[in-house]
């Protein structure tokens, strides 16, 4: 009779679900695009718009070498670069944007070279503008590309080789699997969207079932019908719980689906240019199958959680500011798990959500560290019990169902 | 059957402290007659109804409906018990008909007896017409109704309304009245709440008048009409009422 009665309510309350817009959209339609807009949009734009400012031949000023014609005219004749004429004014037109950088050469630079004499060129750029970043980044280029050739020179003319001041090379090679690799970069920011549309695709259902229900006055009918709370509860919050299931198996499919059309467009790029680096994007159905597992806990805690702070509030307004900080307070150790150098310790593994988190990170790479996944899923377990448990206690308390 | 002993219901109040709601109300309801809880706003009947049902707790005292203890049994009492006010509103994304099942099989209706009684009840209360529209769709005559079906629908020995025409407009009130009277016709217990005189006159068979909590005078009309030496039962109600609401405003 008792499971029946959970049946009853969860069959009654998944009709509604079905039937609100605003369920449907934050559970369905919020997961399936976001991950889709979020690396395959977005990933494009970044590609589009960074094209469009390296294609921009940028203008440059060169201050001062009227007395060195030589490495002058090496600059003049640098292709993608357009000289213009110095102005006294070339900082303002450098942070106006007029111009993208301007390179000052010392005065007797070319006689200083001449004679052997160390020299300060100095490039002055707008820092973290893109297309200033370039100009300054061809200036650079060229300016070391002419120091060595002078090196070059200076060891000839004493017939010395080049290895004198080059004894070795160093180059840094990954060895990390592409799996692996691809888990470092993109880790944490899978852990931190499946947590967030979690909660997301949680937070409508438990406002609907809790605060709707007594702004629509429908509490007090269902409160007098022979259910017990306790399976009114349960049948509540298992609605809750399959949303935000629902929002995560959803997030992770269209996860799955944009790595893989970003995989592919990556690759394509990557064979064009012939850069090795496409497979760093790989990442295996494992790892995104074992970020799911750990995300039902997750799922537990938060349904339950929402559910039981949205009881107390007597309107869906209401109900929507007291939840509204809660994202705050998941976003941020959610982000934490991003920063860089942070990995998981037996203590971190007991911090709700930042737990989570950081575990997505490992399974991403393809890492399993078992201590940590069994610690980290019994602890959430543990969390999500006693939220449930939580909301049980509040759904029988008068003075929460019946605040005035 | 009803037999209310003693019952009490406190609140507490961050700012007004301990709120009586209810104060030690006693009164016994009979199968197949109707009692009136009479009172002006605030006066405790919501309160007592609302523990009747079980919804709320009382602080002290109880009650027994068909026999079953509210506070000990109150699955069982709300099994035996139909309850509409204007605060049981309807769920908007269900249909009439769906709505009137969900509350069948809380009830544990079986599927062929709920089947057969909702046709019975749809037919009955003329609702064959909206049983697939939403409940948001409906109109208010319509939602009364659906509203009469969901309370009829485990065909409960005992009968709760708590101020059922309150914002009606005349002919869905009307077509409340006429389902009381007949609910008593039937042989079911049935106890309202109303502050509307007129209604009190034409229904009941026995009033009980309530003021801050307390349950002040009992009696059919025509026992108090000769206690109170009244025949108007507004006068009646103001002479019972009014010492009371006096110290209630005083204090």
């Amino acid at each position: 009779m008792s499971l029946r009665n959970v049946g009853i309510v969860y069959k009654k309350e998944l009709t509604e679900a079905l039937r609100d817009r605003r369920t449907l959209i934050s559970t369905i339609l919020v997961p399936l695009f976001l991950f889709p807009v979020l690396f395959v949009g977005f990933g494009a734009m970044v590609v589009v718009f960074v094209g469009k400012a390296q294609q921009e031949t940028p203008k440059v000023m060169i201050l001062g070498g009227e007395d060195s014609p030589h490495i002058l005219e090496g600059i003049k004749k640098l292709e993608k670069i357009e000289v213009v004429p110095a102005a006294p004014n070339w900082k303002n037109q450098v942070i106006n944007k007029e111009i993208r950088a301007a390179v000052e050469i010392p005065s007797g630079f070319d006689a200083d070279v001449a004679q052997e004499k160390s020299d300060l060129v100095k490039i002055y750029m707008y820092e973290n503008e893109i297309k200033s970043s370039f100009a300054a980044d061809r200036l650079e280029k060229y300016l070391k590309e002419y120091s060595d050739n002078i090196v070059k020179e200076r060891l000839a003319a004493k017939n010395l080789a080049n290895t004198v001041l080059k004894p070795f090379e160093i180059k840094q090679q990954n060895v990390a699997p592409p799996e692996k690799a691809g888990g470092a970069a993109l880790g944490g920011i899978v852990g931190y969207m499946v947590i967030l549309l979690c909660m997301t695709g949680a937070m409508y259902p438990a406002m609907d079932l809790t605060a709707g229900e007594k702004e629509r006055g429908t509490m007090e009918t269902i409160l007098s019908s022979p259910i017990s709370r306790t399976h009114l509860v349960l049948g509540k919050f298992f609605l809750v719980l399959s949303a935000s299931l629902a929002t995560a198996a959803l997030s992770v499919i269209s996860m799955g689906g944009s790595f893989w059309t970003l995989q592919h467009f990556h690759a394509f790029d990557s064979a064009q240019s012939g850069d090795a680096a496409a497979v760093q994007l790989k990442i295996g159905l494992g790892s995104v199958l074992s970020v799911f597992i750990m995300a039902l806990p997750v799922a537990v805690l938060f349904s339950a959680a929402l559910f039981t702070i949205a009881l107390f509030a007597k309107t869906y307004k209401e109900a929507q500011s007291y939840l509204t900080p809660m994202t705050f307070v998941v976003v941020i150790p959610a982000i934490a798990a991003m920063l860089p150098g942070i990995e998981l310790t037996p203590k971190l593994a007991l911090i709700p959500i930042l737990n989570v988190s950081l575990l997505c990170k490992d399974l991403i790479a393809g890492t399993y560290h078992w201590n940590y996944i069994s610690l980290i899923f019994a602890s959430t377990c543990v969390y999500a019990a006693f939220a449930l448990f939580l909301a049980i206690k509040m759904f029988q308390r008068e003075s929460v169902l019946f605040r005035s | 059957m009803i037999e209310a002993r003693g019952l009490s219901k406190r609140f507490h109040d961050k700012k007004r402290g301990e709120i009586r709601a209810v104060e030690n109300v006693s009164f016994c309801c009979e199968p197949g007659k109707i009692y009136g809880l009479l009172g002006a706003n605030g006066a405790g009947k919501t309160t007592t109804l609302r523990m009747l049902a079980t919804i709320l707790e009382p602080t002290d005292g109880t009650a027994f409906v068909c026999g079953y203890d509210i506070v000990e049994q109150p699955e069982k009492v709300r099994a035996s018990v139909g309850f509409l006010s204007t605060a049981t509103a309807l769920y908007p994304r269900l249909t009439a008909q769906e709505m009137v099942e969900y509350f069948g099989r809380l009830n544990g209706l079986d599927e062929p007896t709920l089947k057969k009684r909702i046709d019975d009840i749809f037919k009955r209360l003329d609702m064959d017409g909206f049983r697939d529209r939403r409940c948001d769709k409906l109109s208010t005559g319509m939602k009364q109704k659906t509203s009469i079906a969901r309370t009829l629908v485990h065909d409960p020995p005992v009968m709760i309304f708590d101020e059922p025409t309150l914002g009606l407009d005349i002919m869905t009130a009307r077509t409340i009245i006429a389902f009381i009277r007949e609910c008593r016709d039937r042989g079911k217990t049935v106890i309202f709440s109303t502050h509307v005189m007129s209604e009190v006159e034409k229904l009941c068979d026995m009033i009980g008048i309530i003021q801050s909590g307390e349950l002040l005078a009992e009696g059919s009309l025509l026992q108090l009409r000769d206690k109170y030496a009244e025949r108007d039962l507004e006068e009646i109600f103001v002479k019972i009422v009014t010492p009371h609401y006096a110290q209630a405003e005083a204090s």
